[in-house]
């Protein structure tokens, strides 16, 4: 008789705010000799996912949303840490009466595989050599980083989510779910995002990586226990924020001034945007871990949905309720790669919504016109919540 | 670009009239779905699988909290996207003189639906004709209510124009009403017709 392996999971409860109802959990799983598969072959685990949740699920649990990161997020996505006191990344747009009001939905948020807050990454340590993984870590891939979040949500015996969001690489994750697990989302909200990167934004990461691999602190990523990349960390960030605002927000918030107190002509920071791109670098090497950045950054990269498939048949049969959202000033992820992901719902006749709103915040847009998002993103969760006779009698969803 | 109203019983008739060409159960495009007003009512009575193009933020929030799929697009360039037939009905209410190429949009309506339905003010009433003839001025009416430095309608015609076009582009008219007052003008329809609502087909 063959011997049944138990699949071992581990839950910890790591902290809990009971003012704002807030907890930050860690579940472990993948625990060898049941590793997971990643898409490249190679096994990995034990994997721990850190995860936030707000409000509470419902009895019939179906108001469950799953809120996915971007390059530097995490899994606090909203309200404030009573030991940290730094707001959640979406604050803004999720929690208590807000935009995805937490007193009617059941939101999760985690940190990506890769990652570096909380999640198992390139810091965590390696069972096998009890070391950090470093570049040992095996490349992932959004695919990985959503089967992950699938084994979370399945952890939490939720069958279908009521919708997955996010914006930009958590937009990424959104089409994932959409071409992975549609029997398990409702609905889905991919926002200022694109099914495969161009070359320029290749391009922009790989200049990223080259900062960090090129600081002598590096050391083929074996820098834990000594000095970090910093400066390379720092760099990366600094072109990333470029790239994240737009030509007009940069004028608006800083124009040509000068910082004060400082002598002119010397190679410091002397322009107000200089000593904002100095800063946000410097914040950034506190609380990222450069590998995470190289890893991440790669998965971004190959990920492809389109993966030469006929633009009709990538979400050929898709029942799931779609709103697509870009911002007119985003050049990083610009409005047309956000219509490519519309035209190709409509050759698949996907029920679906696009919405291309102004802004001049670029593509930093997605996490500061919440004004505007948030509305139409409320009244979207709204009518796919309440499921009600505008859906057609031909493509209605059983509950 | 404003849809049809249904909260004013003045354009019940047109509602009527294009709920009674649509078929249940059949899709159907909007172009220029204002609000959502008409596509709700279609859902509602008709159980149409419904989408809209609307370039109006304010409307697509309006579109979005009654629940239907809308795309923040421009008409004039929102259908080279579908390939033929992709729907059983295409909409332009109200929103067809006011689109940049009409020329362009309709011949593209046609061919991504099986029938067309097209909806405009007649520029030729008689209220207009006698605010020209002798007012002097480019008349201000109730189907054409804009003063011309703020109109958002780009092209003026009148029901024979349209007629004439559709002949000569090959265009098949099945069906056609024209609406004054919300009743339905039986003779001189060019002169007494505020609204003319054709159903077209190629």
């Amino acid at each position: 008789m063959q011997k049944k392996s138990i699949r071992r999971q581990i839950e910890i409860t790591i902290s809990i705010h009971q003012s704002h109802n807030i907890k930050t959990k860690q579940f472990t799983f993948a625990f060898p000799p049941n590793e997971l598969i990643l898409e490249s072959g190679k096994k990995l685990g034990p994997i721990t996912i850190t995860y936030e949740t707000y409000g509470k699920l419902n009895k019939e649990k179906t108001n469950a949303i799953l809120v996915t990161h971007a390059l530097s997020g995490d899994a606090h996505a909203s309200g404030n840490h009573e030991e940290e006191d730094i707001a959640g990344w979406w604050d803004k747009l999720i929690g208590p009466g807000k935009f995805i009001d937490t007193n009617k939905y059941f939101v999760i948020c985690s940190n990506i595989l890769g990652g570096c807050r909380g999640s198992t990454g390139p810091a965590s340590i390696n069972p096998n050599t009890k070391k950090e993984y470093a570049t040992n870590f095996p490349l992932i891939s959004i695919g990985d980083i959503v089967n992950v979040q699938k084994e979370l949500v399945d952890h939490l015996n939720i069958d279908k989510l009521l919708s997955v969001i996010g914006g930009s690489m958590g937009g990424m994750q959104v089409l994932q779910w959409m071409v992975a697990y549609p029997e398990r989302i409702k609905s889905a909200i991919p926002i200022a995002t694109t099914m495969k990167h161009t070359p320029q934004q290749i391009a922009f990461n790989e200049v990223g990586r080259q900062a960090i691999i090129s600081d002598p602190n590096w050391k083929n990523g074996r820098y834990y226990g000594s000095k970090i990349p910093a400066k390379g960390l720092a760099l990366a960030r600094m072109i990333g924020h470029i790239t994240y605002m737009s030509d007009d927000s940069m004028k608006i918030k800083f124009g040509r001034r000068f910082k004060l107190n400082k002598e002119k002509y010397k190679f410091g920071a002397e322009f107000e945007v200089e000593g904002y791109l100095h800063y946000r670098g410097d914040s950034f090497v506190k609380r990222f871990d450069p590998n995470s950045y190289l890893y991440i950054t790669k998965a971004m990269d190959y990920f492809n949905i389109e993966n030469g498939k006929r633009l009709g048949s990538i979400f050929k049969g898709l029942k799931t309720k779609i709103l697509v959202i870009s911002f007119k000033s985003d050049w990083l992820y610009p409005s047309q790669q956000s219509q490519k992901i519309v035209k190709a719902c409509k050759l698949a006749r996907v029920k679906t919504t696009y919405c291309d709103i102004s802004s001049n915040y670029g593509h930093d847009a997605f996490l500061l016109e919440v004004k505007e998002e948030g509305q139409i993103i409320k009244h979207f969760l709204n009518s796919v919540l309440s499921n009600d006779w505008k859906e057609s009698p031909l493509t209605i969803q059983k509950i | 670009m404003e849809g049809i109203t249904i909260n004013n019983p003045e354009n019940l008739i047109e509602c009527k009239t294009i709920l009674d060409w649509i078929s249940a159960e059949s899709s159907v495009l909007d172009l220029g779905c204002g609000d959502g007003e008409l596509l709700s009512l279609l859902i509602k009575k008709k159980r149409v699988q419904a989408q809209g193009i609307e370039i109006n933020q304010q409307a697509i929030q309006n579109c979005i909290i009654k629940g239907l799929n809308v795309f923040q697009e421009d008409i004039d360039s929102g259908l080279s996207d579908y390939p033929e037939k992709s729907f059983d009905y295409v909409i332009l209410n109200q929103t067809f003189q006011q689109v940049k190429k009409p020329a362009f949009v309709l011949e593209e309506a046609l061919r991504v639906s099986s029938k067309t339905i097209v909806g405009f003010p007649n520029f030729l009433h008689l209220s207009s004709r006698l605010k020209m003839c002798f007012g002097g001025k480019v008349p201000v009416t109730k189907s054409l209510p804009y003063k011309w430095f703020d109109t958002p309608n780009l092209h003026f015609f009148s029901i024979a124009d349209f007629i004439e076009y559709c002949k000569t582009k090959g265009i098949k008219i099945e069906e056609t009403v024209v609406i004054s007052k919300n009743k339905k003008v039986r003779v001189f329809p060019n002169i007494f017709g505020e609204i003319g609502l054709f159903l077209l087909s190629k």
